[in-house]
C-alpha cells in the first residue's frame, strides 16, 4: 500500500477567456522511503499538482476532482485535515532560498514557532530539537547559529535551512519543489544527497518537482513525466531515461545535452516527421562573408573591473573585485566558452566586451584595435556594428512597445540610413526566416510569442548588422530544455554558415560542451584555466575544474 | 489567436484594460459622469439656453431667484440664479469649463517638464540626477498652495495691471504647473531606472542606438502606466488647486468666474439665506473631483503590473 495516492486529480484555472486545465486526471503514487521525481517543462503542470496536494492552488484555480490520500486518509475531503498535516505530516521545500525564510525573524525564531505550533513542547524542548535538526542538515557550529538572521547564511545553507524548517516536526512525506534550481553546481549537490541521505534515514516520501534531467537521473527512484496538465509516463527512472516509451519522452531525453560526448547537432523528435535538415539561412546571399584568417579577433589583456560598494567615499575598502586579470584570446571563427557559478564575472566580462562596462583597467582589443579607448563617437559605431549580444532574459530583452518589425529594423536602420523600405522589408523577413520564424511575425508585439521564439527575435536583432562577433550571454538558461535543443542548433548552423565567432557564456557545463571549441573557467572573478573542450572535459588541470566536473549532475549516471 | 485581423475597436474590446473597466461599477459610474461634464462644458454654448455674460439678456428682476423645487422657484432657472440674475446652471457650466482647460493644461504643463526631467535624471544618473532630485525634494517641502501664491504674487509685480487680468489664466496654469511637476519627476525617474537595466535598453545600445532616441522610443513608452495615473489624480488636485486660488482671489478674474470664484462670490451671500449661489458650484466640485479620483483608482489598480 503506497503512502501517498493520488486519484484521477484534475485542476482547472477558469479564466477570463479560456479554462485553463493545469492538471488532467493524474495518478501517482508515492511509497515511503522513495523518491519520486516529477518532471516536465514549463507549464507542464508539475508545480500544480504539488501544490494540490497541500492545498496552496491560488485562485483563480481548483481541485475539480480526484482525490489526495495520505495514509489512507482523504486529506480533500474537509479543511481541518490539511490545516493538520500542512507543516506536521507534510514538509515543503520551495526554491528559492531567499524568499522562503522570513528575513526579520532569526531562524532560531523560525525554527521554534513552528515546531511548537504542531508539537506539544515547551519552548526549551523546542529550542533543543531545532538544534539537533540544524545539526542533522549539516550546518556546523548550530548552537551559535541558531540566533543568525537569514542574511547570515548562503544560499545553500539557506536551503539547509529551509529543509530543517520542513523537517522540524517529523513530517513522513516532503515536497521540494525545484529545491537547487536557484544553486549553483556545487551546492546543488550537497542539497541532492542531503535529501536522499534523508529519505533512507527518516524513511519519507519525497516528491521532488524540477525540470533538470540530470537530477532526475542522479537523485529519483521513480519519474512520472508531465506535459500540458497531463501525465504522459510513469515508472522506475532508470526505464524512463534510458528505454522512453512516449514520444514526448523520448524527445525530452533527447534534448538534454549529454555530459560525456560531443554530438553535432540535437535531435528534435517531434510527431509529425518533419525533416531533420539544418536551417535555411536566407540572410547569406546578402552576407558579406569574411574569410576565417586564424587570427586573433579578440585579445583580452589583464582586464579588471571593480565595482563600488559606496556612493559617497571612494575608498577601495568597499569594492568588489568582479573582475581580476583575466587575459585571453577568441580566434576568428571559434566559438569560446566562459563558464563559472553565479559571481564568477562572466557576465562582467562579456559586458565590457560588448562596451556596456568600461574595465577599471586592462584592455580588450578587437581585430588588432583597442575598443576601450575610443572616444569618438563615429568610430565607435563601427565597432558597436561587428559586436553584438544575445541576452539571457528573453522576456526582457525585447521592447514590449514595439512590433517585432521595428525591433529588427532599428539596428538595419541605424547602420544603412538610405536603405529602402522595400529592401528593408525583405531583409526583415530574410531575418526572421534564417531564424526559423514565419514572415507574419513581424507585425506582432514580443508578448505574442513564447520564450523561445522571442530568443529567436533577439538572434535576428543581433545578427541584423552582420557582426563578426556573437557574444551569448547564457541564451538557453531561461529555456526548456526541448526549446534550448533548438536554440542551440540554430546558434550551430549560424556560426557554421556565417563564419561568426561566437563567445559563449554559460553556468551549464554539458551546454557549453556541445557549443565551444575551447572554454574559460572562471572563479571569483580569476581565470582557473583555458583549453580545448574535449582536453577539459577528459583532462582537467585545475583543481576547481576537477570538482565542477564530479559534481555537475549527469543523465548518463543511470546507465551505470 | 491572430490580433492583427481584429478592427481597432475590437482590440480594445479584446483587451484586459476594457475587460476591467467593464467589471468595475464605480469606473464605469465615474466614467459617465465626467463625459457628461466635459461634453457640457466644452460645448456649453449649445447646452444652455442662457448666456451669463451677455449683458443684455440679463434681467435684475430674476436675480435671486431661489432652486425651481422650491415655493418661489421658476422653472426657466433649474438652480436659481445669483445676484445679477444669471441662470446658476449655466454659470456653472461655463465656469467649469476654465476650471477643466486649467486643470488639463497645468497638468500636461507639469507632466512634460516633470517626465523630461525624471527621466532624463534617470538616465543619465551621476550630479545631474542628484541636482534634479533635490530640486524636487526642495519643492516638495514647500506646500502647493504657497508655491501658486508666490508665483501669482510675482506675475502681479512683472505684469502691467491690465495684462494681468488677461494674462491670469497663463499665470494660473504655470503656477499650479510648477507646483506639481516633482510628482511626474519621482514617479518617471523610479520607472526609469527599473527600465533602464533591462536588456533592451542594452541591446539598443550595443547595436549604437543614441540615448536620445533610446530615452525617448525606447523607455518612455514603458514608463507611461505609472505617469498617466499619476496625471490623472494630479487632474484631480490641479482643479481643486485652481479652485482653492480662485476662492482666494488670486485666480481667475470675476468677469470670466471659474468654479472657485463662483464659489467666493455666492460665499457673501450664504448668511442672507440665498445659499444655492455657492452650494452648487461647490457640490459641482465634489463631482468632479471625485469622479476624476475614482477614475484615476481605478486606473492605479489596472494599470499597476504588480497587481496584475
Amino acid at each position: 500500500m503506497s503512502f501517498l495516492k493520488i486519484n484521477n486529480l484534475s485542476v482547472d484555472y477558469k479564466m477570463r477567456r479560456e479554462t485553463v486545465y493545469a492538471a488532467k486526471n493524474v495518478n501517482i503514487e508515492v511509497s515511503k522511503g522513495e523518491i519520486l521525481g516529477l518532471v516536465g517543462e514549463s507549464g507542464s503542470g508539475k508545480s500544480t499538482v504539488g501544490n494540490a496536494i497541500i492545498n496552496l492552488i491560488d485562485e483563480p484555480g481548483k481541485v475539480s476532482n480526484g482525490s489526495i490520500v495520505l495514509d489512507g486518509i482523504n486529506i480533500h475531503e474537509n479543511l481541518e485535515n490539511i490545516f493538520k498535516y500542512r507543516g506536521k505530516k507534510i514538509g515543503l521545500i520551495f526554491q528559492d532560498p531567499q524568499t522562503s525564510l522570513n528575513p526579520i525573524l532569526t531562524i532560531g525564531e523560525q525554527l521554534i514557532e513552528t515546531i511548537q505550533t504542531h508539537l506539544n513542547l515547551t519552548k526549551e524542548e523546542a529550542k533543543i530539537k531545532a538544534i539537533d535538526l540544524l545539526k542533522e542538515v549539516g550546518i556546523k557550529d548550530a548552537d551559535n547559529r541558531f540566533n543568525n538572521y537569514p542574511h547570515q547564511f548562503s544560499g545553500g545553507m539557506r536551503q539547509r535551512v529551509v529543509i530543517s524548517l520542513a523537517l522540524c516536526c517529523e513530517p513522513e512525506l516532503l515536497i521540494a519543489d525545484e529545491p537547487t534550481t536557484a544553486l549553483d553546481v556545487s551546492i546543488q549537490s550537497q542539497i541532492l544527497e542531503l535529501i536522499k541521505k534523508l529519505t533512507k534515514e527518516r524513511n519519507l516520501a519525497v516528491i521532488l518537482i524540477t525540470h533538470d534531467m540530470g537530477v532526475i537521473a542522479e537523485t529519483t527512484d521513480r519519474v512520472a513525466v508531465m506535459k500540458n496538465g497531463n501525465l504522459v509516463e510513469i515508472g522506475p527512472t532508470k526505464d524512463i531515461l534510458t528505454k522512453p516509451n512516449e514520444i514526448y519522452t523520448k524527445s525530452l531525453v533527447s534534448s538534454v545535452p549529454p555530459t560525456n560526448k560531443k554530438i553535432q547537432r540535437f535531435k528534435i523528435i517531434e510527431k509529425e516527421n518533419k525533416s531533420q535538415s539544418s536551417t535555411n539561412i536566407k540572410i547569406l546571399k546578402r552576407w558579406n562573408k569574411k574569410e576565417i584568417l586564424s587570427q586573433d579577433l579578440v585579445e583580452i589583456n589583464n582586464l579588471k573591473k571593480t565595482f563600488d560598494d559606496n556612493f559617497f567615499t571612494e575608498s577601495t575598502k568597499n569594492s568588489v573585485m568582479a573582475v581580476d586579470d583575466v587575459s585571453f584570446k577568441i580566434k576568428e571563427g571559434e566559438s569560446f566558452g566562459l563558464v563559472g557559478e553565479s559571481g564568477s564575472g562572466k557576465s562582467t566580462i562579456a559586458k565590457m566586451i560588448v562596451n556596456l562596462y568600461k574595465p577599471s583597467s586592462g584592455d580588450i582589443n578587437f581585430d588588432n584595435v583597442c575598443i576601450t579607448k575610443i572616444k569618438n563617437n563615429n568610430e565607435m559605431m563601427k565597432f558597436r556594428k561587428q559586436i553584438q549580444m544575445i541576452f539571457q532574459d528573453p522576456y526582457s530583452s525585447l521592447n514590449g512597445r514595439l512590433k517585432v518589425k521595428d525591433i529588427v529594423s532599428e539596428p538595419i536602420k541605424l547602420h544603412n540610413p538610405s536603405i529602402s523600405s522595400k529592401d528593408l522589408d525583405d531583409y526583415i523577413f530574410d531575418l526572421l526566416e534564417s531564424v526559423e520564424l514565419t514572415q507574419r511575425s513581424a507585425d506582432r508585439y514580443p508578448h505574442e510569442f513564447s520564450g523561445g521564439q522571442r530568443q529567436r527575435i533577439s538572434i535576428a536583432r543581433a545578427i541584423a548588422t552582420q557582426p563578426r562577433l556573437l557574444v551569448c550571454d547564457e541564451p538557453t538558461s531561461a529555456l526548456d530544455v526541448s526549446i534550448q535543443a533548438q536554440i542551440l542548433n540554430l546558434l550551430k548552423d549560424l556560426q557554421e554558415q556565417l563564419n561568426l565567432t561566437i563567445l559563449f557564456i554559460s553556468h551549464d557545463l554539458p551546454v557549453v560542451r556541445q557549443m565551444c571549441d575551447r572554454i574559460a573557467v572562471l572563479k571569483n572573478g580569476k581565470l582557473c584555466e583555458i583549453s580545448e573542450t574535449e582536453m577539459l572535459f577528459e583532462n582537467p588541470s585545475h583543481e576547481y575544474t576537477k570538482e565542477l566536473l564530479k559534481l555537475m549532475p549527469k543523465i548518463e549516471s543511470i546507465y551505470n | 489567436m491572430d490580433n492583427n485581423r481584429l478592427s481597432f475597436w475590437n482590440r480594445i474590446k479584446d483587451s484586459d484594460i476594457y475587460f476591467s473597466f467593464i467589471k468595475s461599477p464605480t469606473a464605469i459610474v465615474s466614467a459617465i459622469i465626467l463625459l457628461i461634464i466635459f461634453f457640457c462644458s466644452f460645448f456649453v454654448e449649445f447646452v444652455t439656453p442662457y448666456n451669463p455674460f451677455d449683458p443684455s439678456s440679463l434681467s435684475l428682476m430674476d436675480a435671486f431667484t431661489p432652486p425651481s423645487w422650491t415655493e418661489e422657484g421658476l422653472a426657466k432657472f433649474i438652480l436659481g440664479t445669483d445676484g445679477q440674475g444669471r441662470d446658476m446652471l449655466s454659470t456653472i457650466l461655463y465656469g467649469s469649463r476654465i476650471s477643466l482647460i486649467v486643470g488639463f493644461s497645468a497638468v500636461i504643463f507639469a507632466l512634460v517638464l516633470g517626465v523630461g526631467l525624471g527621466l532624463s535624471a534617470g538616465y543619465f544618473g551621476g550630479k545631474y540626477e542628484m541636482i534634479v532630485m533635490r530640486l524636487t525634494d526642495v519643492q516638495l517641502t514647500v506646500p502647493s498652495i504657497l508655491m501658486a501664491l508666490l508665483v501669482d504674487g510675482i506675475a502681479r509685480g512683472v505684469i502691467s495691471r491690465e495684462l494681468h487680468d488677461e494674462m491670469a489664466i497663463y499665470v494660473l496654469i504655470f503656477a499650479i504647473g510648477i507646483s506639481e511637476w516633482p510628482q511626474f519627476a519621482r514617479v518617471s525617474r523610479a520607472s526609469t531606472l527599473v527600465e533602464k537595466n533591462k536588456d533592451y535598453v542594452s541591446a539598443s545600445t550595443i547595436i549604437g542606438v543614441s540615448n536620445l532616441i533610446i530615452m525617448f522610443k525606447h523607455i518612455l513608452p514603458n514608463i507611461l502606466r505609472p505617469v498617466l495615473v499619476i496625471g490623472t489624480i494630479g487632474l484631480a488636485l490641479a482643479i481643486i488647486a485652481e479652485s482653492t486660488l480662485s476662492f482666494l482671489g488670486v485666480g481667475v478674474p470675476p468677469t470670466t468666474p471659474s468654479l472657485g470664484t463662483l464659489i467666493r462670490l455666492g460665499n457673501d451671500f450664504l448668511f442672507s439665506g440665498e445659499w444655492w449661489i455657492t452650494f452648487f458650484p461647490a457640490i459641482f466640485l465634489v463631482i468632479l473631483a471625485f469622479s476624476i479620483n475614482l477614475l484615476g483608482d481605478w486606473m492605479r489598480d489596472t494599470l499597476n503590473p504588480k497587481l496584475n
